[in-house]
């Protein structure tokens, strides 16, 4: 299919004519035209109102304030205020001058009283901890003692505290860190870190799990798209063709797991297919497998990829089905009476046709399932979770939310990435979902 | 198959003979069909819906199964022959076309099908789309052309891979009633330039009357009449058939004598009328129904001038120009309908005013009853 179909042809009629028509009140025509459909065009808007405002409250302020969030990180302004704007403009050789040591021993003694959320001392040796392993106890053991500096040299009496304040490297970070916005966290959800020097490196191979998950993510979802498709399409195809009485019985178990919870039905899963479940128990007793060879089905990607297809299926078979629905047999039938095979008039002819269904449904199912959350959370294990499941853990038991943002901006990039591609490849004026 | 079957089927391009369809094994949609269409010919089922003539060209074309009895096509059984091995051209009624290809790519598909050169494919196509007078439209995709177009796509499709048989199933049905007109015609000149056998279906009385060399009429599963138009408008042979084609005047009454080919009819609604027997069905005492054309009832005939003559009361008058068409009350049937040609000198019709009407005896049908 490389174009649409439809009406390209029309423009050409309705060109503006030279001269501006004039009503009978010798208004020009056109604006007499637009005051009178004002009126309309104000209540429609008006309509739409309510939606707006939802829209605008739980899904672009929210989108907004994640993509905010992966860059924004106020951290060190909001803990070390004056240290932030002192050392901005350090130019990085040696060590900063002994001001800024000044300045930095005064802003540490004042966090350490400081009780404001966000402002105290941990905060800060959280964020550097992010960057250097282990920063944290030279923070909170340095704050302590800073209160009790009270002249200089400020350099030596935090030497005095801790050697590692002789590296350059921390001071590097730190005036890295001070700064409100970063890339740091997109690096380290691509599995990157700036090294000591400040330069952009690969994290250490034992410590990339995000680039990997994310491809893992990505082809799963193919992966489950290309077996909800091969599933769905037999299935809507007798939906379709199938007597009014039969394909309503038919299209209501397909619809039954949809109305179920989904936890139910994950549940379920893990009745069926664990290692002592029923599926096992049959293999068993039936004699495929012996009882100490049991398959593991569950807590893997195995059971990720069989529960995420069986709940999207209905997503790529309603699609299919009311595309199908509007094929008319005569078609196919059209096609056998100029000669065609069965075979071929199907390829040829009801294929072609069934591919706005096709397209929708995959992408629909495809951008369910790289988003995809509770299901890996609850049957993926260790190695079927999906990135979802990390970006969760960032959000509520790290709590490093800007990384959790930085990853779910990635996320959000690639299903953009997917969607570009599939307007290239189907256009997405020929989607139909029903 | 039966040594003399196979001896008419030689003759008849296509046969049905004693067919039968059922599709739920409890109604018989199709009963008992007997039919030989010989080469060359334009031969249409008519029928309202639901009579089975629909079921019939679809057994033929090998979308249904026969539940009994065997269709030949060119002599030879085709029961188990699948549709695409029967190399019959087919217009459907909302005429199918393709719609993700493009007219030439359509017209081409049949001829791809049979693996024919992309030259000769070119040149077949071209013909065809000439033929239809679409040729500059090869390019454009049919749901950018008008119902007309499409329509005309439609034939050229059927006719592209030179089948010896078109089958059309209501081609004409989703057109305005202008353009059926227009390809009423067509059809029918491209069906006298090449020759090829049509069997084609409709519910519409004068598209048969227009088109056809032979019209089946259908219903209930039976074939009622099989003929000529004219013999069909002019020589019914059951109520139903004098019913569906044309327009008719029904009286109903009682066969009170018969003689040669002729009978007395009592009328329910007062007085005798001489009528014409049909098939030599009417005895004395049984009910029948007349049969009389709008067209063949005279306003006050002369005396001699008509063999029945009754009174009847002016209804309605409608003004139609060249005729004006009254109804009219007679013999208890206020649905009398005659058409009095506006001819110099006639005398104006009053609504209300009771006039004589008349008519010769064998233009007045005594058919069999039917249902008051």
């Amino acid at each position: 299919m490389s174009d649409a179909a439809l009406g390209t042809n029309h423009s050409a009629n309705n060109g503006a004519a030279s001269e501006p028509l004039i009503a009978a009140d010798g208004i020009p025509l056109k604006q007499k035209l637009a005051k009178t459909t004002r009126r309309m065009k104000m209540q429609a808007f008006l309509l739409t109102v309510p939606l707006v405002l939802f829209l605008l409250v739980s899904f672009v302020l929210p989108i907004g304030q994640m993509l905010y969030r992966s860059v924004h990180n106020p951290t060190g302004s909001n803990v070390m205020p004056n240290f932030a704007v002192a050392i901005k403009n350090w130019d990085g050789q040696g060590l900063p001058s002994e001001e800024i040591f000044e300045v930095f021993v005064k802003d540490m003694a004042l966090a350490r009283k400081n009780r404001e959320v966000g402002k105290t001392i941990g905060n800060l040796a959280t964020r550097v901890n992010y960057e250097i392993p282990g920063a944290r106890s030279l923070f909170t053991k340095s704050a302590r003692r800073a209160g009790r500096i009270t002249e200089g040299p400020y350099k030596e009496a935090l030497f005095a505290i801790d050697k590692r304040w002789e590296n350059p490297h921390i001071w590097l970070t730190l005036q890295r860190v001070t700064k409100d916005f970063t890339a740091a966290f997109y690096l380290a959800a691509t599995d990157q870190k700036y090294d000591e020097a400040g330069n952009i490196v690969w994290a250490d191979e034992l410590y990339q799990i995000y680039l990997p998950i994310l491809w893992k993510t990505i082809w799963l979802s193919a992966l489950i798209t290309a077996l909800c498709f091969i599933i769905a399409y037999p299935v809507a195809y007798l939906l379709s063709t199938l007597p009014l009485r039969t394909s309503n019985l038919l299209m209501i178990l397909v619809l039954l797991p949809f109305w179920t919870s989904l936890l139910v039905r994950t549940s379920a899963w893990i009745a069926m297919l664990q290692t002592e479940g029923i599926i096992n128990n049959i293999f068993v007793y039936l004699g495929f497998i012996s009882d100490e060879n049991r398959i593991q089905m569950i807590y893997n990607m195995t059971g990720t990829v069989i529960a995420m297809v069986h709940i999207l299926l209905p997503f790529m078979i309603l699609p299919l089905y009311s595309v199908m629905k509007t094929i008319p047999p005569s078609y196919m039938r059209a096609a056998r009476s100029m000669g065609a095979s069965g075979t071929y008039s199907f390829v040829k002819v009801y294929f072609p046709q069934t591919v706005p269904g096709i397209a929708a449904g995959t992408l629909l199912v495809f951008i369910l399932a790289i988003g995809y959350y509770i299901t890996p959370a609850l049957v993926g294990g260790n190695d079927g979770l999906l990135i979802s499941n990390l970006i969760a853990d960032h959000i509520k038991k790290t709590l490093n939310w800007s990384l959790g943002a930085a990853l779910g901006t990635i996320l959000l990039t690639v299903v953009l990435i997917f969607y570009w591609l599939y307007n290239k490849l189907v256009g997405v004026d020929n989607l139909k979902f029903g | 198959m039966s040594a003399a079957g196979n001896q008419r089927a030689e003759e008849a391009f296509v046969r049905f003979d004693k067919v039968q369809k059922s599709y739920d094994g409890e109604i018989l949609v199709v009963k008992d069909l007997n039919l030989d269409i010989p080469k060359g010919e334009f031969l249409t089922m008519l029928g309202p819906s639901g009579s089975g003539k629909t079921t019939s060209l679809m057994m033929l074309a090998g979308f249904e199964p026969a539940t009994h009895g065997d269709i030949y096509l060119g002599g030879e059984s085709i029961n188990n022959v699948p549709p695409n091995k029967r190399g019959i051209g087919m217009v459907f009624q909302n005429y199918a076309l393709f719609p993700h290809m493009t007219v030439a790519e359509n017209l081409a598909f049949p001829l791809k099908v049979r693996k024919m050169g992309s030259a000769e494919i070119e040149t077949k196509v071209q013909r065809a789309l000439d033929m239809v007078e679409l040729g500059e439209m090869g390019g454009r995709r049919p749901a950018q052309l008008s119902g007309g177009q499409q329509q005309r796509v439609a034939v050229a499709r059927a006719l592209v891979f030179d089948p010896s048989l078109i089958l059309m199933d209501e081609p004409l049905g989703a057109l305005d009633k202008q353009l059926r007109e227009q390809m009423q015609y067509e059809i029918k000149h491209i069906h006298e330039n090449l020759g090829v056998t049509v069997v084609y279906v409709t519910h519409d009385q004068s598209e048969a009357l227009t088109m056809s060399d032979r019209i089946a009429v259908f219903n209930d599963g039976v074939i009622q009449q099989l003929s000529t138009p004219d013999d069909l408008y002019e020589r019914p042979q059951n109520s139903f058939v004098a019913q569906f084609i044309g327009e008719n005047n029904r009286l109903h009454g009682k066969v009170s004598g018969v003689s040669g080919d002729e009978c007395k009819v009592e009328l329910d609604g007062g007085g005798e009328i001489i009528a014409k027997t049909v098939n030599n069905t009417a005895t004395v005492g049984e009910r029948t129904t007349l049969s009389l054309r709008p067209e063949r009832v005279e306003i006050e005939p002369k005396k001699g001038q008509t063999d029945n003559t009754v009174t009847g009361e002016i209804k309605e008058l409608i003004y139609l120009g060249d005729h004006i068409r009254t109804r009219m009350e007679v013999a208890g049937n206020d649905e009398f309908i005659v058409k009095v040609p506006n001819s110099a000198g006639n005398k104006p019709l009053a609504e209300g005013a009771q006039v004589k009407v008349g008519w010769k005896a064998e233009d007045c049908r005594a058919l069999d009853p039917m249902a008051i």
